[in-house]
């Protein structure tokens, strides 16, 4: 039968279309447990390769005929042999070129909104990563909000769209996924910005973003209002686009909110975040539509595969936002945090521009499940 | 450490490192000692998960610069 070779961006349609998938991963046991491609749709049967290099004969019967089936590994390679003893066997088969790692390097623009004067507002998924990043488009001019390093996909959907990127912004100093902003910023001559309080242990040149910042994109009216929000970092800040959208970072999420531990200062933290989150973000209009950085869990995302919420909503469902007593509050993100993301403290220097890994050593270091957020106690 | 036998897998690719180890493998007597160079960064976890199902026992492991050796003793 038919050996298939699917890209990482099929899978992603998948995901967002709500298909069924029957998903064969081969990476041993623990590396499943860890992280895996979700769909909403999406069954899934782990058995590493090694199990299965004398013949696949014993798990046919426990993969059904009636769904697509996807072989995954972590690169590649043993995938393409399971598919291949699959088809052999009589089966039709896929593999995911470049693995895992493909699929965590994975990023689908889907547009959020049209803006005020003729604007838009786009939002790149990273299915694999849960990272997030923006695009603001308006009169030929772009910016660029929490951008991945996959720069390409950014500076080349902006040629798509005849716009020049002149604004790139990082909400803070990212600790679990490495920063595409000043490179894009480089390759393109925007104005890179990240807030001061992060940035002092940082190497390059960079302008600092502050409270009340304004950005016009294009030569309309769309502003970006910088709200200085601390807690997840001591230099976090949120985004308010055309009064309509509030950028969050990775301060407050859909279903979750920031964990304040990644820089060491969870303690010190705890205050600025809960003041974030019960304060400042209070007065704010509940109309407003949160855009955050990431998202943890597939039940994040909307119809048309996007992760927003209006503000009004999460102030009634998210549980991070309904802790009333502080102390519990306190408890909640400085004890039984969840396990920190891979390799953040060497993410953290990558952003800082202090080491310069090669691109083989990034995509291993970003590689496993988002973890910059907390949930309900009773999920860990 | 004795080895029996060298397993020479540097620059193999996944799931090459995993299929010459198990045919090294079985060119060996239960007890006797295979050691495995290696390059490729998923070994580190797929070694000693391999060693596992098969009840192989992982008597040391080394990294040098990029080179991952394994002592395994044949089950």
């Amino acid at each position: 039968m038919t050996l298939y070779k699917w890209i990482a961006e099929e899978v992603a349609k998948k995901v967002i279309n709500n298909e069924e998938l029957f998903i064969l991963d081969v990476r041993n046991a623990e590396a499943f447990a860890d992280w895996k491609i979700e769909g909403h749709k999406f069954e899934y049967l782990n058995i590493p390769y090694f199990e299965l290099l004398d013949g696949v004969e014993e798990i046919l019967s426990n993969i059904p005929t009636d769904k697509q089936l996807l072989v995954v590994c972590a690169k590649e390679g043993s995938s393409i042999m399971i598919a291949e003893m699959l088809t052999d066997e009589g089966r039709d088969a896929a593999y995911l070129e470049g693995g895992m790692k493909s699929w965590s390097e994975y990023l689908e623009p889907i547009k959020v909104s049209d803006l005020e004067n003729g604007g838009e507002l786009y939002q790149f998924v990273r299915l694999g990563k849960g990272c997030l990043s923006y695009m603001v488009i308006s009169n030929g001019e772009a910016a660029i909000i929490d951008a991945t390093r996959m720069v390409d996909v950014f500076t080349n959907f902006a040629a798509s769209k005849h716009v020049n990127i002149t604004n790139v912004f990082d909400t803070h100093l990212h600790a679990d996924h490495i920063s595409g902003g000043r490179q894009i910023a480089a390759l393109t001559g925007a104005t890179y910005f990240l807030p001061p309080k992060d940035a002092e242990e940082v190497v390059f040149e960079y302008t600092p973003l502050v409270d009340g910042n304004e950005v016009k994109i294009g030569n309309t009216t769309i502003a970006i209002q910088a709200l200085y929000s601390p807690g997840h970092t001591i230099g976090s800040t949120s985004f308010i686009v055309d009064d309509k959208f509030l950028l969050t970072g990775d301060i407050l999420f859909i279903d979750s909110i920031g964990r304040p531990d990644l820089a060491g200062l969870a303690q010190d933290w705890v205050g600025d975040l809960r003041e974030t989150l019960y304060s400042r973000y209070r007065e704010l209009s509940s109309e407003l539509i949160v855009l955050p950085a990431h998202f943890m869990i597939i039940d994040e995302l909307n119809e048309n595969g996007t992760v927003a919420k209006r503000l009004g909503d999460l102030f009634e469902e998210n549980h991070g936002l309904n802790m009333k007593d502080e102390g519990e509050f306190r408890s909640m993100v400085t004890d039984n945090l969840p396990p920190q993301p891979h390799a953040y403290q060497e993410i953290r220097h990558v952003n800082m521009g202090k080491i310069t890994p090669s691109a083989e050593d990034q995509t291993e270091m970003e590689i496993g499940p988002n973890r910059c957020a907390i949930r309900e106690f009773k999920k860990y | 450490m004795n080895s029996t036998k060298v397993l020479d897998a540097k620059g193999l690719a996944c799931p090459m490192p995993i299929i010459r180890t198990k045919k090294a493998m079985d060119t060996i007597d239960s007890g006797e000692i295979l050691e495995i160079h290696l390059t490729d960064k998923g070994a580190k976890a797929d070694i000693p998960a391999w060693a596992a199902s098969g009840g192989h026992n992982i008597l040391e492991h080394t990294q040098e610069d990029d080179v991952l050796k394994f002592w395994i003793q044949k089950a």
